[in-house]
């Protein structure tokens, strides 16, 4: 900012120097209310002399940049600026000392322009810094949710260091409340971890021996040992700021155009600036060479080819931001703006919509049997069972209070069920294969277990002691935003298709609970890919959610795959978005933030382009010859200085950005910078 | 037409012509890139662009570029690599090395973000 007062310091006298106008102001009155033509002169030479200074501090980066451009044989902002400002100052000098090679009252000195174009360009630069800072915050707050130090075991102490010096196989200690520094195994103690930070999870997730554990989440009461087993930038979190970082500095395609505007922009307002002074020299009012040299500084100031090229790459750092704070990775521009641009997406059933493992849903007693005495005796038959169904009817059975006996006799039927002795009764759960073995009547449960397929539930009979007792049905259950954030991509215009390899009931029943009306049922997962590319091929642009290694090649072939709730590496490398949460929302969120996205881009684009090609004809005087109009070069300076300033401030107009997807508070990356190590 | 007036146009005619042969026309020569330590290299200085700024390279070795900004411009302090889908910030005074194999022959651009600073890589069999 140093440099900005010293050239409004200068500006000041300059100024009033310029304007005839305002002599009063230093020749009051009693001194005769004018001043004597050699002492204008020499008041002239004076703001002449002290404008190089100027030149020199304030504006040097402009000529060192220009000089070191035209080495490599390129052109940019600072040589306009550079090429403006001297080209004023040249003029005014020879206008000073060689008057008499101008034609008479054409020798008039600017020196203001010189002062003030500075002082306003960086001026304005000064305020793009600032600008640019609050932009990139986001990542700025993904670092900052690293730890500082750990506590790690070295020759048998407790010793805290930081967290860069944290090796691999190190055992580290976490107290209650801590965060966990580098990414580990646990090799001893318990505790639950809040992991919303990676995952968007808000419930705290059970943490014993053998399970990993990830840098940078919070541990809440209980206290635990882990070996690191990643370190460094190893660790997810520095994994996902590397990400996050790559996608900031990519290119959008939308900016491939600009790319080609930018490389002849300059050159082409050097020629505009040239062919600007021949036009007022050969065919302007009198007097020609002042207006020409007028002209053509002001065309060359108020071109702003860094408004144009910021456009896309500022919004572009922005939304990619925004996506981080709530744990949607976006890996480029291109993913950006395609996903910007979906018209359809696909969702995978198991696991995406639903959570992907069955739980108990229902337990229907037939008449006059107790429905808890039910259930026990069914998880009972089922615990030594490794069947999933059976493991999700014992897990039904302990969450609701009730720890099923160990039952004294079992046999496995397969494909049709267990066959068991409990406290001295012959229980039997199985499908109606093996009540019919059994010579059961199942007659009395028929209308549950019919309701219950309806709803694409599995319904499981079980028998005691050879009558039927009721029917228990396991069902892979909906996630419980799934429903709103599907309503929000249907909002959005998107048509949603659900895949799934699933038989048509279930299909059926899942999609109308979630509100979907389009199904594909019975895709094999080899056959996901080229569901995907059918609908590609109907003219859509298609997005693919999926959640694991079988869903990679669907997600290569739609045009932006979102890998959803993993962090498996597998996924992640296949995916244009990583959804850290495994909520549907992320998915609704990536969209609304690439359209907020694309939209403010395309808007500071237009505005760049609007500015230029207005601004660029005004300065060059079109409008003199109908309404005497002439833009002045004071004007251009302030003018351009705003233009960028103008690209980064809208970029940063994302930052309020409020999805429908995420009404609530944002999350885990705004949120924990309030939790300290 | 005076002499002084014919003096002027001709010099600005000059002018837009030789803008448009040293900012469009001219071909610049490459650098080849030295094998150090299995990776081809080549030290980038960054200021006002980028010095070499046509990288020679062969395909199939891994490529190492050393970009040290040397100033403070905000224009370069960020290098893409559009193709290869790799960027780098460039932090005043500091060395980056930026990393990858050519798969195949052909040229890998790199600029800043903004597209005014230009180079590329070019990659042959």
């Amino acid at each position: 900012m140093r440099k900005f007062w010293f050239a409004a310091a200068v500006s000041v006298p300059t100024l009033l120097l310029a304007y005839p106008s305002v002599r009063w102001l230093y020749a009051p009155n009693w001194l005769g209310g004018s001043v004597s033509e050699p002492l204008v002169w020499w008041l002239f030479v004076l703001s002449g002399a002290i404008t190089l200074p100027v030149m020199a501090y304030s504006g040097r980066q402009f000529f060192t940049g220009a000089w070191a451009a035209l080495k490599h044989h390129s052109a940019d902002m600072n040589t306009l600026i550079a090429l403006g400002t001297s080209a004023a100052w040249v003029y005014s000098t020879v206008a000073l000392l060689l008057p008499r090679l101008f034609p008479e009252g054409m020798a008039e000195p600017f020196y203001d322009v010189t002062a003030v174009v500075i002082a306003l360009v960086v001026l304005g630069q000064a305020i793009e810094v600032r600008a640019k800072g609050q932009t990139s915050q986001a990542i700025r707050k993904l670092i900052g949710l690293q730890a500082k130090t750990a506590r790690v075991l070295r020759g048998g102490a407790e010793m805290e260091v930081p967290v860069e010096d944290v090796a691999l196989g190190d055992i580290v200690v976490v107290r209650p409340g801590e965060k966990i520094p580098v990414d580990g195994v646990v090799v001893d103690g318990r505790s639950a971890v809040d992991e919303s930070i990676i995952t968007g999870e808000s419930l705290p997730v059970d943490k014993g021996v053998e399970d990993d554990v990830v840098g940078a989440t919070v541990n809440t009461t209980g206290s635990f040992k882990f070996r690191a087993t990643r370190v460094g930038r190893d660790t997810a979190l520095a994994q996902i700021v590397k990400m996050v970082q790559d996608a900031m500095g990519s290119k959008a395609p939308i900016a491939r155009l600009v790319d080609v505007v930018s490389s002849y922009f300059v050159p082409a307002v050097m020629i505009l600036s040239v062919i600007t002074f021949l036009a007022w020299f050969n065919f302007g009012p009198s007097p020609a060479i002042a207006f020409a040299v007028v002209t053509a500084v002001t065309v060359l100031i108020i071109a702003c080819p860094c408004a144009v090229g910021m456009a896309v790459p500022m919004s572009l750092v922005a939304g990619v931001g925004k996506g981080a704070e709530h744990g949607v990775l976006i890996r480029n521009g291109e993913a950006l703006q395609v996903a910007s641009r979906l018209t359809t997406i696909v969702l995978d059933k198991t696991g995406t919509i639903t959570r992907g493992k069955p739980e108990l849903t229902d337990v229907l007693p037939a008449a006059g049997r107790d429905a808890k005495a039910l259930l026990r005796f069914a998880a009972a038959a089922d615990r030594p069972s490794e069947h999933p169904l059976a493991q999700a009817i014992v897990a039904g059975a302990r969450d609701r209070a009730l720890e099923p006996p160990e039952p004294s006799a079992f046999e496995a039927v397969p494909g049709h069920g267990v066959a068991t002795t409990v406290e001295g009764h012959a229980v039997h759960v199985g499908n109606l294969k093996l009540m019919t073995r059994e010579n059961v009547d199942v007659a009395p449960v028929q209308e549950h277990v019919a309701r219950l397929q309806e709803e694409g539930k599995t319904a499981m009979y079980v028998a005691v002691d050879g009558a039927i007792a009721g029917v228990v049905a396991v069902a892979d259950t909906i996630k419980e935003d799934s429903v709103e954030a599907i309503r929000v991509m249907m909002d959005l215009g998107l048509e949603v298709v659900m895949l799934t390899g699933d038989n048509p009931r279930t299909a059926a029943a899942i999609a109308r609970q979630v509100g979907i009306d389009r199904v594909l049922a019975e895709v094999l997962p080899e056959d996901k890919a080229m569901e995907v590319h059918k609908l590609k091929a109907a003219g859509g642009k298609v997005g693919m959610v999926g959640d694991g290694i079988n869903d990679a090649p669907a997600l290569v072939e739609a045009d932006v795959g979102f890998a959803i709730g993993t962090g498996t590496d597998v996924a992640i490398e296949a995916a244009d978005v990583t959804l850290m949460s495994g909520s549907l929302k992320g998915v609704a969120y990536a969209i609304e933030v690439s359209k907020a996205t694309m939209r403010n881009a395309k808007e500071s684009l237009f505005g760049a382009f609007l500015y230029n090609s207005v601004g660029i004809p005004i300065a060059a005087g079109v409008l003199y010859p109908f309404f005497g109009l002439l833009l002045s070069p004071l004007i251009a300076g302030a003018a351009m200085a705003a233009s960028s300033v103008t690209v980064v401030m809208n970029a940063n107009r994302l930052r309020f950005f409020r999805a429908r997807s995420f009404s609530g508070a944002p999350t885990a990356a705004a949120r924990t910078q309030e939790v300290t190590t | 037409m005076t002499a002084a007036q014919w003096i002027v146009n001709l010099a600005g005619l000059a002018a837009i012509t030789w803008i448009v042969w040293y900012f469009w026309l001219y071909r610049k020569d490459g650098v080849q890139a030295a094998l150090v330590a299995g990776a081809q290299q080549v030290d980038v200085i960054v200021k006002g662009g980028y010095t070499p700024d046509v990288i020679t390279v062969r395909a199939g070795t891994p490529v190492r570029l050393n970009f040290t900004r040397r100033e403070s411009s905000l224009c370069s302090e960020t290098v893409v690599f559009d193709g290869i889908d790799r960027s780098a910030k460039l932090p005043e005074g500091e060395t980056v090395a930026v990393e990858f194999t050519p798969e195949r022959a052909g040229e890998i651009p790199f600029q800043c973000q903004m597209g005014m600073l230009r180079g590329k890589v070019v990659v042959t069999e």
